[in-house]
């Protein structure tokens, strides 16, 4: 029987989620929940200018302020050599990353941390903040991309050099990166059309309803104790004791439940700065941003400015492709221009390609990662060429995606070919849903769109332990944030054949349970899963050993069968079926507790494939689009919890609508953000959207014992182009620049009269 | 011998090469093998890659054993989001 015919339990079922009733009864704690007796209010100074050098900083009248017990700026802070890189969470440049906590030489975007006090209460801190004295000494602010670019440009990092390019001297072109196969321009020759295009993406937030917070006591002995929201309890300990200067050991991390990240917490703002002035004071520290802090100074996703080249037969055969991506980093190094140019191409067959990535600095917020961080705009900008492509060719879209797709054994544009992948099926399953074949009315139109995303493996561990009724406890290191504890339980419950409510899932903190890279690259429900699948064996090796003990043979003469242990076939023994529970009774006449643990480095990662379907309406006398109907299909390997899959593509299709139709920040010349607040950065909320169906479809990773892949970051890849193609097929104007907000698509319409009329 | 596939921006070092054929035991002896044969090539590197072996991407990849008969390619390390 192959994997995907297998029979489970509890594995693709739908339990009630084991922390649903805390959360919708509103008893679940979140980052700002928590506080200490003799707590510190603390607060972050702000530089008022996007781009300035910071001449003096001078915190002794703060430190006069009534009720201010501590002040610190980057002076408090250890001096970390420039490039200071490594960490298990991927490339991190620790110096970077301090000079983002406070600025020490400069301050690079406006909302930058200048200094923090920690005060009796919040208004004394806030008075101490007033009397902080900085002497800036304004510079010139670069804007974006093409001030970045442009000659003569100032530069934001005097000993910045451009990764993987050539040494011009100082730029604020941070990295360049290129992938190339065959002779693009021998394809072109091939080719019987040859589309090229120019696109622009603006900055977004991930837009997490929970802002960041912290609580940080430092202990007589030097050790701190840290409460925070955070995508990931580990990363927290090693930023902090690398920024700090401390050994891990001396931090501990308690996760607080967390109201959304997407990306936007796998690294630190304020936690290091609470630790820090809890040591000075002596007293815990209370931090938490405000939205408009979130949106100032807390890291967006990049802008970018794209052209995509494509080739293609009037068969719908493509022969070749370009790309030249340029993705905002914001003010150090580090946006995901290398995942864009990975991304950009990977879900078709090119035997000619070329594509050249850049990562550019600038004065705004520092980008963190964003659902599938950077391939949301990539996919963007191709996948509205080859829109444009079918259209010009007569060809349906989903059968020109077909005709190219990648496929098992198809050569990656970085290079290794694909193992078992499932787009063709994902393809073919849009191809038939109703949703493809719906009749349209008018001023409406239907786009397509394919996305793809690596997943992640990385590192994890995992506990599980038998209590003495038979109920269980699975212990991870990785917050949940859709819905992973209920995947934990219903792995483990699977492996013990145990209802899976009788399996408690906990999210532990960083000094109760092995190490666990973050909860990000869709990685948890894989990897971490596979380390409770792990563990669970390791529990049921043991269940096996004590039923041995008590039948008085060998543990090779036991069977474990559906929870329970049996005469295995051809032992010879005759003894009545025992039940986990009834092992677990008898746990200590038997050699003890039992438990199991694993920590690994998981391998086998499944990439995940998406095809979404946007139908949309338009006003063509307001601007203003109107999704209809929308469908999101995505190959999940396996759906542990369907409900949660489902909801994964739901969420990303919901944030890639609001990339597509109305998020974007909007600066001032001075690099001043103008709407840093929910009222004015405009993220769909239910009533903009129509239900959001989906399709998990299932081609197992054959490299998971449950053949799950990851999900969480593909289903926002797809959006923004499948928005995109739909608003150009039911106005026939193709926006090639984001967001489409109304005032934007009715320039575009107008304009479009204006030439028919001329 | 193991086919490694070069960087576009690590070819110069290679003169031009798109691919050599390594012999190591690891990614370590690989690197190592790689900068005697061309001169500069684990400094331009750098220490934030992963690679691909046989289509697998491995992170952190220093200790991996590599195939005798088998494909290598080198990539950014990337972090995911959420």
């Amino acid at each position: 029987m192959g994997q995907g015919e297998q029979k489970f339990r509890w594995v693709g079922t739908r339990p009630i989620r084991h922390d649903g009733a805390d959360k919708v009864t509103g008893r679940a704690s979140f980052g700002a929940d928590f506080s200490l007796p003799g707590m510190l209010w603390g607060r972050v100074l702000r530089s008022p200018h996007a781009h300035a050098r910071i001449r003096k900083i001078d915190l002794s009248a703060a430190l006069a302020v009534p009720g201010v017990k501590a002040a610190i700026s980057a002076a408090d802070l250890p001096e970390i050599p420039a490039r200071s890189r490594g960490s298990s969470e991927g490339p991190v440049d620790f110096a970077d990353l301090s000079r983002n906590l406070l600025a020490r030489e400069k301050v690079l975007y406006h909302g930058h941390a200048v200094a923090a006090v920690a005060a009796t209460s919040r208004e004394a801190a806030e008075r101490a903040l007033a009397e902080i004295q900085v002497d800036y000494e304004p510079l010139p602010v670069v804007l974006g991309l093409d001030e970045a670019l442009a000659p003569g440009a100032p530069i934001l990092h005097e000993g910045l050099r451009t990764r993987g390019g050539p040494d011009h001297g100082p730029t604020n072109v941070a990295g360049r990166i290129v992938f190339e196969r065959g002779d693009p321009e021998q394809g072109f020759g091939q080719a019987d059309l040859v589309v090229e295009r120019e696109f622009r993406t603006q900055t977004v937030h991930q837009g997490y309803i929970e802002p960041h917070a912290v609580v940080a006591r430092t202990d007589a002995d030097g050790q701190a104790v840290v409460w925070c929201c955070t995508q990931g309890p580990f990363m927290v300990r090693a930023f902090s004791a690398a920024v700090l200067g401390l050994e891990v050991s001396q931090i501990k991390v308690i996760p607080s439940e967390i109201g959304g990240g997407f990306g936007g917490k796998t690294t630190v703002y304020l936690e290091p700065l609470a630790i820090l002035l809890s040591r000075k004071a002596g007293r815990p520290v209370k931090m938490v941003m405000s939205r408009e802090e979130v949106f100032r100074a807390t890291g967006p996703a990049a802008a970018t400015h794209m052209r995509v080249k494509v080739g293609v037969r009037r068969d719908g055969t493509l022969t070749a492709a370009t790309a030249r991506l340029c993705y905002e980093a914001g003010a150090f190094p580090g946006s995901p221009y290398q995942a864009g140019a990975m991304t950009v191409f990977a879900p078709y067959r090119l035997e000619h390609l070329f594509v050249e990535s850049l990562d550019v600095v600038c004065n705004k917020p520092k980008t963190t990662a964003y659902r599938a961080p950077g391939a949301p705009q990539a996919a963007f900008a191709l996948e509205s060429v080859l829109d444009e492509i079918a259209q010009s060719l007569d060809l349906d879209p989903i059968e020109l995606r077909l005709r190219n797709a990648a496929r098992e054994g198809s050569e990656t544009p970085y290079g290794p070919r694909f193992r078992r992948i499932g787009l063709v099926e994902c393809l073919e399953a849009a191809r038939s849903h109703p949703h493809a074949s719906a009749p349209l009315g008018p001023k409406q139109g239907r786009g397509v769109a394919v996305g793809f995303w690596f997943n992640a493996g990385m590192n994890s561990s995992a506990e599980l332990h038998l209590n003495e009724d038979g109920t269980a406890v699975v212990v991870t290191g990785n917050p949940d944030i859709g819905g992973s504890r209920a995947s934990m339980a219903i792995l483990a419950a699977e492996e013990l054949g145990i209802d899976v409510q009788r399996v408690r899932p906990v999210v532990a903190d960083t000094e109760s349970v092995g190490y666990c890279d973050t909860t990000g690259g869709s990685r948890v429900t894989f990897a971490t899963g596979m380390a409770v699948v792990e563990a669970a064996r390791e529990v049921v090796r043991q269940l096996r050993e004590r039923t041995a003990r008590l039948w008085g043979c060998e543990p090779e003469q036991v069977a474990f069968v559906d929870g329970r242990c049996v005469p295995a076939e051809g032992s010879g023994l005759d003894h009545d079926p025992l039940p986990v529970a009834g092992i677990a009774r008898q746990a200590a006449r038997t050699g003890g507790p039992i438990s199991g643990q694993a920590q690994l480095t998981a391998r086998g990662v499944g990439p995940g494939f998406g095809v979404h379907l946007c139908d949309v309406e338009v006003d063509e006398e307001t601007g203003r689009v109107q999704v209809i109907r929308y469908t999101a299909i995505q190959d999940a390997g396996r759906a542990v919890h369907p409900s949660y899959v489902e909801g994964q593509l739901q969420g990303g299709a919901a944030q890639g609508i609001g990339w597509a139709l109305g998020e974007e920040f909007v600066f001032d010349e001075a690099g001043v953000l103008q709407n840093p607040g929910f009222l004015d950065y405009r993220m769909p909320v239910a009533s903009d959207l129509p239900p959001i169906d989906t399709v998990v479809v299932e081609v197992p990773n054959p490299r998971h014992p449950y053949g799950v892949r990851g999900v969480g970051e593909t289903p926002i890849v797809p959006p923004l182009a499948a928005v995109a193609n739909a608003v150009a097929r039911a106005s026939g104007v193709r926006m090639t620049r984001l967001p489409i907000s109304p005032p934007r698509l009715l320039e575009a319409l107008l304009q479009r009269a204006g030439d028919r009329a001329a | 011998m193991t086919r490694v596939v070069v960087p576009v921006a690590l070819r110069a070092l290679t003169g031009g090469e798109e691919q050599v054929e390594v012999m190591a035991r690891d990614v370590r002896g690989l690197v190592q093998a790689l900068d005697e044969r061309f001169p500069g090539f684990a400094r331009s590197l750098g220490d934030g890659f992963a690679v691909a072996i046989d289509g697998e991407i491995l992170h952190d990849p220093w200790l991996e054993p590599v195939p005798e008969e088998g494909e290598l390619h080198f990539l950014p390390a990337l972090a995911g989001g959420g």
